[in-house]
């Protein structure tokens, strides 16, 4: 169902934004003419393949080639080859490239070694012709393990990062006496499963080097962390290592921090080579080995006073980081953040910890930890509205934030906070609950029952990530009354070319087809930050909109300078003439009154929120088990709607992804090891499994986003799960507080009774 | 190697193959047909679907050799030239695409079920492209699409 | 070089297997091709996509009963499409239509999945609750096999290397049997079984008086519930049958990466139960 708009702000009236523009890309992608990695013609390029790891930790003694296999014409590269230092930098610098041999194997699936061929045959045989001698260790497959257990895999706890957030109290005594003194704790552990991106396209990158500089180019969603990567690797100066982007089969982050892992193994492989080396993975290696969302185990216990009000929120994150730092600090961020969720509480503590496992690393992906503490807060909430026998979401109504009331990090809310309009618009379009008894088309009784949730999701980098970052992006006058945009912000399918597009020609004042956005490649673009955190429109799509505006007010001053009148577009062609290709290049400042203590974990934790609520029918099949989603409908709050087909997309896509989580996908460990690394097996929703999705697109602007949008990337992933979860739980009258809520625990909770 | 003669997108074509080499590689790594794309190995993704005489069939479960004698399209053989095919134009008005790596087997797939079916209802669109998975739009654009796209091989605007 | 044969008729089909019964038989390919870049390199291929008498199907009269003959070819979409397979054996069709999806269905074959053998496989339980029969051929001549005895375990059958499936025989039911199926897979499309049940039940009135249940998923190979089926006889429709079914359900199914064991049981017998309610 297609539904309106609800806007809170007034109509920005211009040519391209607010329009829904089909996507700049789209032509060539629906005509097969969108190049990605593995359609690149690479003549004479090599395939290169990765040796893996088998057993989750342990010693690499020796790497054996059988003599038997013909090795003419293959490659092989190990950590001994590395020219520069062996680690892929993120943000501890943990993560060598390459096992070296005497050092240690942390994971399965782990690259202990690298070989090229000239086919991919070949290259897999040759891999296939590779043993490792390995002495196994102990290894740590759970959180309770690394918590607990007597193996030290990081430092002597275990715990790569912690974070406390406290607001209202100065001890952790005074936490418990609030919880004593409160009339009611509703006190729940809750689990969450590893998920997979499953991008349809999988990893694929390629290396080149010419006249000693490395060029790599593949599927990427931050092409400068594969720079910052690649230099000490290599052992490179920064302009002699050149990443660019090509046209990229979505990420949803998993194509943040991995691929600095391929680009290394495929610039070593060519460097010795000396031709071009293509790495593409095969699906089940980049589900075995690549990045997963972080499995949780949070303790949230929520005391209420008489009238149920919130008294008291208290939660413990635990988050499994697997067998590197990699991003885990962050997503450990953001996970805490938004533990408290967008509800008052004038005492709130939160402890938040990701630990080291020998699981491959978690990582990246939608939601960056907020999914997992989310579907906690939701459930608990669910939980003290049924105790108070108070309608769910007149619940939620009476305790979240506005606009003057503070988060748990203190952070005053001082605009655009959505909860009302949110909250109507789930409500105004909710319609009549299932009736709880009925029967399915295949025969079978089922419980149905509704959910709903209502949540935030901080929208740019968290605290004062982005004045660290200042990214910066230009846009410039061409040749032939055309503009460019350069930043080094993917397009990775969420439609970052086509807003650009809008943005740029709105700010120049011309129409949408007079504007290129250059592919991001680091030798052409500024470094306008990564493709993450739902800050591409927000934060460089305002860069985008300012460098615009200042290019079109050069024009004007030269056309005044000179007495000619007009339009940009007329004006453009002879101003080139005139001034040659001027550029802008802007770098964010933040809003006035943001502050950010990371000592304390207090302030503005992000500039602005997108809020949202959700609401979800299901029908639980006695017979099976099965949970069938039957009716979601999410009220998103992004500011503005830059492209409203393209928003509503991103909101569309996001919510699949967490029904999914909710009730079908997950990652199965078996000893360290995925075990169901197929597309067969580590399943994600098909159009069978999709309900037909209801969308509304809130806009309360945000004053300091590109036309008041902020972010909308991630937000549609937080809450669908807890409304699922709290739908299951009245239909069945049992509570499920883990996912997925796969049949097999609905049939383990109801006592294999139909 | 043998020569096999593929007849794709109303061109002949001879090419050196092995018996073993699937549909998929001799479209992609001979002919240099790319827009056809590989996202899994094991027949579950949908993006290498492609028609063979005329019907949908995912390249990645047959083998060149079995396609000597029949017509292949491609996603490259849809368009006249410049001029989309309806479903095409469907899918780039209707935002059935984000990323695209699944959108020409998704298209192809649409294609198949629109000339087998003038006006599919929004149940049939979605049984019928079950076997093409799309991690981007949660389906609900691509359905758009198709509809529309059956409207504009029957004549109507797309 | 892998070499590859096409033959022309069904005979050409077994005098190359006679010879080379080490070779890949190719039917759709939908199961054969799957992570084929990892498959060792076969020696040669047998490829009876579309041979000419593997095809058709047949209403046939043979031991005074009435059978409709399926040739081994024939596609899933072939029998979904089938008026008289509609009419005759609803619950092939509905096991059809949920087998893989539509471009599955256009190319995997009722011999394919009958020659793979696989647990999981959505078609095998159906042959078991009709009581169906595998035609089998090679150059020595033609057999049937009752498809109970065809598969022998884990991916093993009574099919000989030099045979080729060509057919299966399944005898239509008597008037008034009651025809079920039901998959549960991990999802609603392209998914992998967990537990199948099909089920002909023969009835006076509402009184169970012949029971066959076929089982996937739940054991090394397709099984049939023949203690179930005893139990059944005799008793009629709803909480009778019910409570005899469930008691005699004794199937001791595996915990894997799509499911557990208790889950499989539990949902089995719900299956069953489910077929002989009221």
């Amino acid at each position: 169902m297609d539904s309106g708009t609800a806007s809170a702000s007034r109509r920005v009236t211009s040519e391209a934004v607010g329009t829904s523009l089909p996507r700049v890309d789209g032509i060539a992608k629906v005509t097969g003419r969108a190049r990605y990695l593995d359609d690149l013609d690479a003549v004479g390029a090599w395939h290169g393949v990765t040796v893996r790891s088998t057993i989750p930790h342990g010693i690499l003694d020796g790497l054996d080639r059988d003599p038997a296999f013909d090795w003419t014409d293959i490659v092989v590269v190990t950590a001994a080859d590395i020219p520069g230092q062996n680690v892929i930098t993120l943000i501890e610098l943990d993560q060598p490239a390459l096992v070296p041999v005497g050092g240690t194997i942390r994971h399965v699936d782990e690259a202990i070694a690298l070989v090229a061929a000239p086919t991919r045959a070949r290259a897999f045989a040759a891999a296939r012709a590779i043993t490792a001698r390995v002495t196994p260790l102990v290894p740590v497959l759970s959180i309770e393990d690394a918590l607990t257990g007597p193996i030290q895999l990081h430092g002597a706890d275990n715990v790569f990062k912690r974070f406390a957030i406290r607001k209202g109290h100065a001890t952790d005594g005074e936490i418990e006496a609030a919880l004593a003194a409160s009339a009611h704790v509703i006190d729940s552990v809750y689990r969450t499963s590893p998920q997979e991106q499953m991008y349809i396209e999988p990893q694929a990158m390629m290396a080149e080097w010419r006249e000693g500089a490395c060029h790599v180019t593949g599927s990427m969603q931050c092409p400068y962390y594969v720079h910052k990567a690649m230099k000490p690797l290599l052992d490179l100066h920064a302009e002699d290592v050149i990443i660019s982007q090509t046209v990229t089969g979505g990420g949803f982050g998993g194509k943040e921090e991995y691929p600095s892992m391929i680009a290394a193994h495929a610039a070593l492989l060519a460097k010795v080579a000396q031709r071009p080396v293509k790495i593409v993975y095969d699906r089940d290696e980049d589900i075995a080995a690549t990045t997963k969302r972080h499995p949780a185990l949070i303790r949230h216990r929520l005391g209420l006073d008489a009238l149920g009000n919130p008294t008291v929120i208290d939660v413990d994150v635990v988050m499994d980081g697997g067998a590197y730092a990699t991003l885990s600090a962050v997503v450990l961020s953001r996970g805490v953040l938004h533990a408290a969720g967008p509800y008052k509480c004038p005492v709130v503590r939160i402890v938040g910890r990701v630990v080291a496992t020998n699981h491959p690393p978690h990582g990246a992906f939608r939601g960056f930890g907020a999914p997992q503490t989310t579907f906690a807060y939701e459930r608990q909430i669910e939980k003290a509205a049924r105790l108070m026998g108070a309608d769910p979401l007149a619940y939620r109504r009476r305790h979240a934030l506005r606009a003057g009331d503070t988060t748990a990090t203190s952070q005053v809310l001082g605009y655009s906070v959505a909860t009302d309009e949110v909250l109507d618009a789930i409500e105004q379009c909710a319609g009549t609950p299932p009736v709880r008894d009925g029967v399915n088309a295949s025969g079978a009784p089922v419980k149905r029952g509704r959910g709903v949730c209502f949540y935030f999701h901080g929208a740019g980098f968290t605290g004062s990530g982005e004045q660290r970052l200042a990214g910066r992006a230009t846009v410039a006058l061409a040749a032939g009354g055309r503009f460019e945009v350069r930043a080094s912000s993917t397009d990775i399918g969420q439609g970052a070319i086509t807003i650009f597009t809008q943005l740029a020609a709105d700010g120049l004042g011309v129409d949408a087809s007079r504007i290129d956005v250059i592919d991001p490649n680091t030798a052409r673009v500024p470094d306008s930050g990564p493709t993450v955190a739902s800050r591409t429109c927000m934060v460089v799509g305002g860069l985008v909109e300012a460098g615009a505006k200042l290019i079109a007010a050069r024009i004007r001053a030269w056309a005044e300078s000179v007495g000619r009148a007009g339009s940009i577009e007329d004006l453009a062609d002879d101003a080139f003439g005139a001034l040659g290709p001027i550029a802008e290049t802007t770098q964010y400042t933040p809003p006035p009154g943001i502050a950010w203590d990371d000592a304390t974990y207090t302030g503005a934790a992000y500039p602005v929120f997108g809020w949202a609520a959700c609401l979800v029918d299901v029908a639980v099949d006695l017979d099976t088990y099965e949970v069938a989603i039957e009716r979601c409908v999410q009220a998103v709050d992004v500011g503005k709607a830059i492209n409203p087909a393209i928003v509503k997309g991103q909101i569309e896509g996001g919510t699949l992804q967490a029904l999914g989580w909710a009730v079908l996908e997950n990652v199965v460990y078996k000893n360290g090891k995925v075990a169901n690394a197929t597309m067969t097996n580590c399943i994600v929703p098909t159009f069978a499994d999709a309900p037909e999705l209801e969308t509304i697109i809130v806009e309360v602007p945000y004053p300091f986003g590109p036309h008041g949008a902020k972010g909308v990337g991630e937000i549609p992933m937080d809450g669908p799960a807890a409304a699922v979860a709290n739908a299951v739980a009245l239909a069945l009258g049992v509570e499920f507080d883990e996912l997925p809520i796969s049949p097999e625990v609905v049939a383990q909770r109801l006592g294999g009774q139909s | 190697m043998p020569k096999l003669t593929l007849r794709v997108n109303r061109q002949t074509h001879t090419i050196d193959c092995s018996a073993s080499t699937l549909l998929v590689e001799a479209l992609r790594e001979q002919l240099r047909l790319t827009g056809t794309h590989v996202g899994c190995d094991t027949s579950q993704c949908g993006a290498c679907t492609v028609h063979v005489d005329g019907a949908s069939v995912k390249s990645c479960t047959m083998l060149a050799v079995e396609a000597e004698g029949a017509e292949i399209t491609t996603i490259e053989g849809l368009a006249d030239g410049d001029k989309l095919h309806p479903m095409q134009a469907a899918f780039q008005e209707h935002h059935g695409l984000q990323c695209g790596f699944c959108t020409p087997g998704m298209v192809m797939s649409a294609v198949d079920l629109c000339k087998r079916v003038k006006a599919p209802s929004e149940p049939e669109v979605r049984t019928w492209l079950e076997g093409n998975l799309c991690r981007c739009t949660g389906y609900h654009n691509i359905v758009k699409a198709v509809m529309a796209g059956a409207d504009g091989m029957n004549g109507g605007k797309p | 070089m892998t070499a590859y044969v096409r033959p022309a008729d069904l005979a050409e089909a077994t005098r190359v297997l006679a010879d080379h019964p080490a070779w890949m038989i190719l039917a759709g390919g939908t199961d054969l091709m799957v992570h084929a870049q990892h498959q060792p390199v076969p020696v040669g291929i047998l490829d009876l996509w579309r041979l000419p008498g593997l095809g058709g199907i047949d209403a046939r009269q043979r031991d005074d009963r009435s059978w409709l003959r399926l040739g081994a070819g024939t596609t899933w979409r072939e029998v979904i499409a089938d008026a008289r397979v509609q009419h005759a054996l609803p619950n092939l069709v509905a096991a059809a239509r949920e087998i893989g999806a539509l471009q599955i269905q256009a190319r995997g074959t009722i011999g394919g999945n009958l020659g793979t053998s696989s647990p999981v496989g959505d078609s095998l339980p159906v042959w078991l609750a009709l009581g169906a029969e595998i035609e089998l051929r090679s150059v020595h001549g033609t057999r049937t096999v009752p498809y109970a005895d065809y598969c022998t375990g884990y991916r093993k059958t009574a099919r000989g290397v030099e045979e080729l499936i060509t057919a299966v025989w399944a005898p239509v039911p008597a008037t008034g049997t009651r025809l079920h199926w039901r998959k549960v897979g991990t999802r609603k499309a392209q998914s992998i079984s967990k537990v199948m049940a099909a089920a002909a039940l023969a009835l006076d009135g509402d009184t169970i008086t012949a029971a066959r249940i076929g089982l996937g998923a739940v054991a090394d190979r397709p099984i049939r519930a023949t203690a179930i089926e005893a139990a059944l006889v005799g008793r009629r429709l709803g909480d009778d049958a019910i409570a005899a079914a469930r008691a005699a359900l004794a199937i001791a199914p595996i915990t894997d990466v799509r499911s557990t064991a208790a889950y499989r049981h539990d949902v089995a017998a719900n299956l069953i139960a489910r077929f002989v309610a009221a």
